[in-house]
C-alpha cells in the first residue's frame, strides 16, 4: 500500500475506499472468530465462496470478526437487507446462494427463533440477543476482515489517529480523555486519562504504552473476540495514547493460547507499518510510535500490572510491590501506560465522537459502554455489549434470554476468579464499577458466570479457590498459603469434614490474605468465599451441620435414589450406569445399590421420567 | 531528612531509608524474616507489614519496601496489622513446624498455631524468603540456585534439581537462611551443599580445611588474584 502521507491524504482513501463498500451492494459477512471455527464456519465460508463461483455471480463473501452470539454459531448475515442466519451448516449454502442472495427469498429454518413466542426473527438487530446492545466499540467486529486495513479505513478507520495527531496536542488527548470519564476495563476501574497524564509529566526516556491482551479469567473473552476482530482499533487507541504520554514504542501482552489474535495482531501492525500509520513519522508527522508484540505463557498472574512487566523483561512473571506507581516506574523502570484491550479500543471512540458525547452514556462514576461474556447455565451464551448501568436482569434475561431447561436462576459470578457471586435478590442491581463493588464482587474484565439452582455455592468457591491457588505466583506468603489453606478447608466441607467454626475461620483467613497479600491476585482471592458466605450461609451451615448439599452437587454429601412411582421401568438409567448400580426388572420400578452408586448423575441425564432424586 | 509520624511520635528520618529502617531507628519494634540486610528486598514474607495514612485512606503495607514520604502517618501494630502477622505465622509454622526461629517469633507474640491447618511434612524448613536465591545472585555472584514452578508447588533449588556445575559451596545461602532449612555437611576435607561434594582447601600454615576449592578458584577469577595467595585461612593470614 502506498504510504499515507498526511490527514487529506487519509481521507481521499476512505473515501475512495467506502466506494468500493457501498452498503447497497449484495455482500454476505461470515463470523470468523474462535467460537464459530469451532463449530466449522471456515467450511462454511468455503462453501459459500465455491458456490458463488458456481453459479457465477458477484457477491464478496466477507469472513469479519466474532459477531457476539456464540451460542448460535456459524453466523451469517446477507446484506444488504442483513438477513440473519445462524447455526449453518455446509449443506444449507446452495439454498442461501441460490434462494437468499439470488432471489431475496428467506429460509425460515435459518432464522433465529424466539423460544418463548416461537416467532423468527429476520434481521440482525432485532434479534432479542442484540436488541438492547450499544456495540460502540464492538460492533464494527462484524462489518469488517480484521486482516484486511481497507475494511477498517473504509468505516472511517484511523480518523481518530489523524484528528489526534493533526488538530489536539498530546494535552487536549489527556484532557479529552479525563472528560470522557474512560475507566479501565480491565479490573481495576482506574481513570485512564489520569493515568495518562501521570505518565505524561512523569520524569524519565523512553516512556512506553502496553496493552493488556493477557485475559485469563475463566469463561471471558472479550478481548480476544476485539484482538482477532479489529485488531486496528486497539492499536489506533494505543498510537493516540502513545502520542499523548509522549511514548514511541509499545507493547501487546497477548496470550499465546491466542493464536488468531496474534496473528491478526501480527498482520493488522505490519500493515498500518506499510501505510504510514504506526512507525517512524506518522502519517507524515513528527511522531513515530513502533509496537511490539509479546506472546505471554499462559500465567494468569502476568496480567498483573507489575508481573506483565517482568514478563516483558524475560524474568518470572511475579508482581513487586507498587508503591512507585506504573506511570512514573513500570517497564524496565520506565514511566509506562499499561491499559487493557477493551480499554485501548475505546479511544478512537472518545477521540472521533467527543467527550462529552461519549459521557453522556452510562451512569455517574462509569461512563460508556462495557462488553460482558455471558457463558455458565444461560441460553444464550456470547459477547454483549451494553451501555453502564443495564441492571443484571436485562443483561440475563433480556438479551440472555434466562436459564435453560427452565431452571430456576441462582447467582451470577462476575469479575472472574476473583469476584463475588451475586444472588437473585440483587437482579436488578445497575452494572458498573462502583455497584458491583459495594456487593462484594467487581467489574473485573467482565466475565459473567450465570449459575442454576443446581449449582453449589460451596462447590463454587471451591473451585475459584483452587484456580487461584494454582495460578497463585507464590510469592508472597498469604497468597500462596492463604489460599491453599482456605481451599483446603472448603474441601473438607463439600467432603462433610467441615467442622463447627469453619465459617468464621474463613472469614479470618479472607480478612489476612485480602489485607495482606502483596498484589490483587491475593488481594481479591477471598472474594468468591466471602460473597458466598454473605449471600449464600445457609448451603455452607447445610454442609457443615447437617452434612448435606442442597444443591446436589457434593458427592460426599448427597445419595440418589428411584422414586417407585414415577419410574416406568424403562431400563434405560441400568444401561448408562457405569458401575452397574441400578436393577430392576423390565417396566417395574429400578433401585440404586448405594454402595455402588459413584454418584456421576448419568442416570439422571438418561431418564426422561424425572425418576431419579438427589438428597 | 523527611518527618513523618511513626505511632504517634514524629520522626525524622533520611530521604533514602525505607518506613522499616525509620521505625526501627525511633525504637519500634517490626519482626521482619525476609529483610536481610546483604540482600535487595521482596517484601515476600508480609510480616513487617504496618498501616500507614494518607489523607482520610489508610491501608497496609511492607514497611521494608515503602519508602518514607514528608508527613506519612505510620502505625506499627494496630488490629489490622496484628491479624496480618498473626496469619502469616500461622500459615508458616503450618508450613514449617519444625522451624525454630518461627516458633520462638510466634511463642514472643503469642501466636499459637493453627489447629484447623494441616501441617506440611515436605517443605522443610523454607518458608521461601529467597534470600538464598538473591544472596547467589546479588552477592556471590553464580545464581547457582532460583525459584520454580508456582504457587504453593514454589521450591528453592538447583536447576532441575541436578548437581550444579556453577556452585562454588561458599555457604553463603546458609548463612542468610532465616530458618536453618538449607543443610551443610562439612567432614575432612569434603563439603557437602546442594547434592554436590566440593572439595576443600587445607590452610598452608595451620592445615585447617577453610574454604571450598572451586570458590577459591572463583575469587581468583574474580580478583586476579592466585589462587595460591589465598592458600592460607583467614586466622593465619
Amino acid at each position: 500500500m502506498k504510504i499515507i502521507d498526511d490527514a487529506l491524504a487519509l481521507r481521499q482513501i476512505q473515501d475512495s475506499l467506502r466506494k468500493n463498500y457501498d452498503p447497497t451492494k449484495k455482500l454476505v459477512t461470515i463470523c470468523a472468530g474462535t467460537g464459530c471455527r469451532g463449530y466449522g464456519c471456515i467450511a462454511v465460508k468455503d462453501e459459500l465462496e465455491a458456490e458463488i463461483k458456481k453459479q457465477n455471480m458477484n457477491v464478496e463473501v466477507r469472513a469479519t470478526g466474532c459477531f457476539g452470539f456464540c451460542e448460535k454459531g456459524p453466523l451469517v448475515v446477507i446484506h444488504p437487507e442483513k438477513i440473519f442466519y445462524q447455526q449453518v451448516k455446509v449443506k444449507d449454502v446452495p439454498d442461501i446462494i441460490s434462494k437468499t442472495v439470488a432471489q431475496g427469498e428467506i429460509l425460515e429454518k435459518l432464522l433465529y427463533r424466539d423460544p418463548d413466542t416461537k416467532e423468527t426473527v429476520l434481521k440482525e438487530e432485532d434479534v432479542p440477543f442484540y436488541k438492547k446492545q450499544n456495540r460502540l466499540v464492538f460492533g464494527q467486529n462484524g462489518m469488517i476482515d480484521p486482516s484486511r486495513l481497507d475494511d477498517y479505513l473504509a468505516i472511517g478507520g484511523y480518523s481518530a489517529l489523524a484528528k489526534a495527531l493533526t488538530e489536539m496536542t498530546p494535552e487536549g488527548v489527556i484532557s479529552e480523555v479525563k472528560k470522557a470519564g474512560l475507566r479501565g476495563r480491565g479490573g481495576g476501574g482506574f481513570q485512564a486519562g489520569i493515568k495518562w497524564e501521570g505518565a505524561r509529566k512523569a520524569h524519565g526516556e523512553p516512556k512506553y504504552v502496553i496493552a493488556n491482551g493477557d485475559e485469563g479469567d475463566p469463561g471471558a473473552y472479550m478481548d480476544r473476540s476485539l484482538m482477532e476482530g479489529n485488531p486496528h482499533s486497539v492499536i489506533e487507541g494505543m498510537i493516540i495514547g502513545a502520542y499523548a504520554i509522549g511514548a514511541h514504542e509499545g507493547y501487546i501482552y497477548v496470550r499465546n493460547e491466542y493464536p488468531l489474535a496474534v496473528m491478526n495482531l501480527s498482520l493488522a501492525i505490519s500493515s498500518a507499518k506499510e501505510a504510514g500509520l504506526l512507525g517512524k513519522k506518522i502519517l507524515g508527522t513528527d511522531f513515530s510510535f513502533d509496537i511490539h508484540i509479546n506472546k505471554g505463557g499462559g500465567a494468569f498472574v502476568c496480567g498483573e500490572s507489575s508481573a506483565l512487566f517482568a514478563s516483558i523483561e524475560g524474568r518470572a512473571g511475579e508482581p513487586r510491590a507498587k508503591y512507585i506507581h506504573a506511570v512514573e516506574k513500570g517497564l524496565w523502570d520506565k514511566p509506562t501506560v499499561l491499559n487493557n484491550v477493551e480499554t485501548w479500543a475505546n479511544v478512537p471512540v472518545i477521540i472521533n465522537k467527543g467527550a462529552d458525547w461519549y459521557a453522556s452514556i452510562g451512569t455517574e462514576g462509569s461512563k460508556g459502554t462495557k462488553i460482558f461474556s455471558l457463558v455458565g447455565k444461560i441460553n444464550n451464551t456470547g459477547l454483549i455489549e451494553v451501555p453502564m448501568g443495564m441492571t443484571l436482569r436485562e443483561i440475563i434475561y433480556d438479551m440472555g434470554g434466562g436459564i435453560p431447561n427452565g431452571r430456576k436462576f441462582k447467582a451470577v459470578q462476575t469479575g472472574g476468579p476473583s469476584g463475588g457471586c451475586i444472588p437473585e435478590s440483587l437482579l436488578d442491581l445497575p452494572v458498573d464499577f462502583d455497584k458491583l463493588y459495594e456487593v462484594g464482587s467487581m467489574m473485573g474484565s467482565g466475565g459473567m458466570i450465570v449459575m442454576d439452582d443446581k449449582s453449589c455455592m460451596v462447590d463454587v468457591a471451591k473451585y475459584f479457590l483452587a484456580f487461584l491457588q494454582e495460578e497463585s505466583c507464590g510469592k508472597c506468603v498469604p497468597c500462596r498459603e492463604g489460599v491453599r489453606r482456605m481451599r483446603e478447608i472448603l474441601e473438607d466441607i463439600c467432603a462433610g469434614k467441615g467442622k463447627e467454626g469453619d465459617v468464621e475461620l474463613l472469614e479470618h483467613l479472607s480478612t489476612g490474605v485480602a489485607d495482606g497479600s502483596l498484589c490483587a491476585l491475593g488481594g481479591s482471592a477471598p472474594n468468591p468465599v466471602l460473597s458466598t458466605i454473605k449471600y449464600f450461609r445457609e448451603e455452607y451451615d447445610a454442609h457443615i451441620k447437617n452434612k448435606r448439599c442442597p444443591a446436589g452437587v457434593c458427592k460426599a454429601l448427597i445419595t440418589y435414589s428411584i422414586n417407585p412411582e414415577a419410574c416406568t421401568g424403562c431400563t434405560l438409567c441400568s444401561r448408562v450406569c457405569p458401575v452397574e448400580a441400578i436393577s430392576g426388572e423390565k417396566k417395574k420400578p429400578h433401585m440404586i445399590d448405594i454402595a455402588k452408586c459413584t454418584r456421576c448423575g448419568a442416570c439422571i441425564e438418561s431418564c426422561k421420567f424425572d425418576a431419579i432424586t438427589v438428597e | 531528612m523527611v518527618n513523618l509520624i511513626i505511632n504517634g511520635k514524629d520522626v525524622k528520618a533520611r530521604e533514602d531509608m525505607m518506613v522499616l529502617e525509620a521505625a526501627r531507628t525511633a525504637g519500634f519494634a517490626i519482626p521482619t524474616l525476609c529483610a536481610h540486610e546483604s540482600v535487595s528486598r521482596s517484601g515476600s514474607c508480609r510480616l513487617c507489614v504496618v498501616e500507614i495514612k494518607k489523607g482520610n485512606r489508610t491501608r497496609i503495607v511492607t514497611s521494608c519496601l515503602y519508602p518514607v514520604e514528608e508527613g506519612l502517618v505510620v502505625e506499627t501494630n494496630t488490629a489490622r496489622v496484628q491479624n496480618v502477622r498473626r496469619l502469616v505465622l500461622e500459615l508458616l509454622l503450618a508450613r514449617c513446624p519444625e522451624a525454630d526461629v518461627l516458633k520462638k517469633m510466634a511463642a514472643e507474640m503469642g501466636i499459637e498455631s493453627q489447629p484447623r491447618f494441616v501441617a506440611d511434612t515436605d517443605k522443610g524448613k523454607c518458608i521461601l524468603c529467597r534470600s538464598c536465591v538473591r544472596v547467589c545472585e546479588e552477592v556471590v555472584g553464580v545464581s547457582a540456585i532460583g525459584l520454580f514452578a508456582r504457587g504453593s508447588h514454589k521450591t528453592v533449588g538447583t536447576p532441575f534439581m541436578e548437581q550444579s556445575d556453577v556452585c562454588i559451596g561458599c555457604g553463603a545461602c546458609v548463612y542468610v537462611c532465616p530458618t536453618g532449612h538449607i543443610e551443610m555437611t562439612s567432614t575432612g576435607d569434603k563439603r557437602k551443599i546442594w547434592g554436590r561434594t566440593f572439595k576443600m582447601q587445607a590452610c598452608e600454615k595451620c592445615g585447617k580445611y577453610f574454604a571450598p576449592v572451586d570458590q577459591l578458584k572463583y575469587i581468583s577469577k574474580k580478583t586476579g588474584v592466585p589462587v595460591k595467595e589465598m592458600a592460607t585461612c583467614m586466622d593465619c593470614r
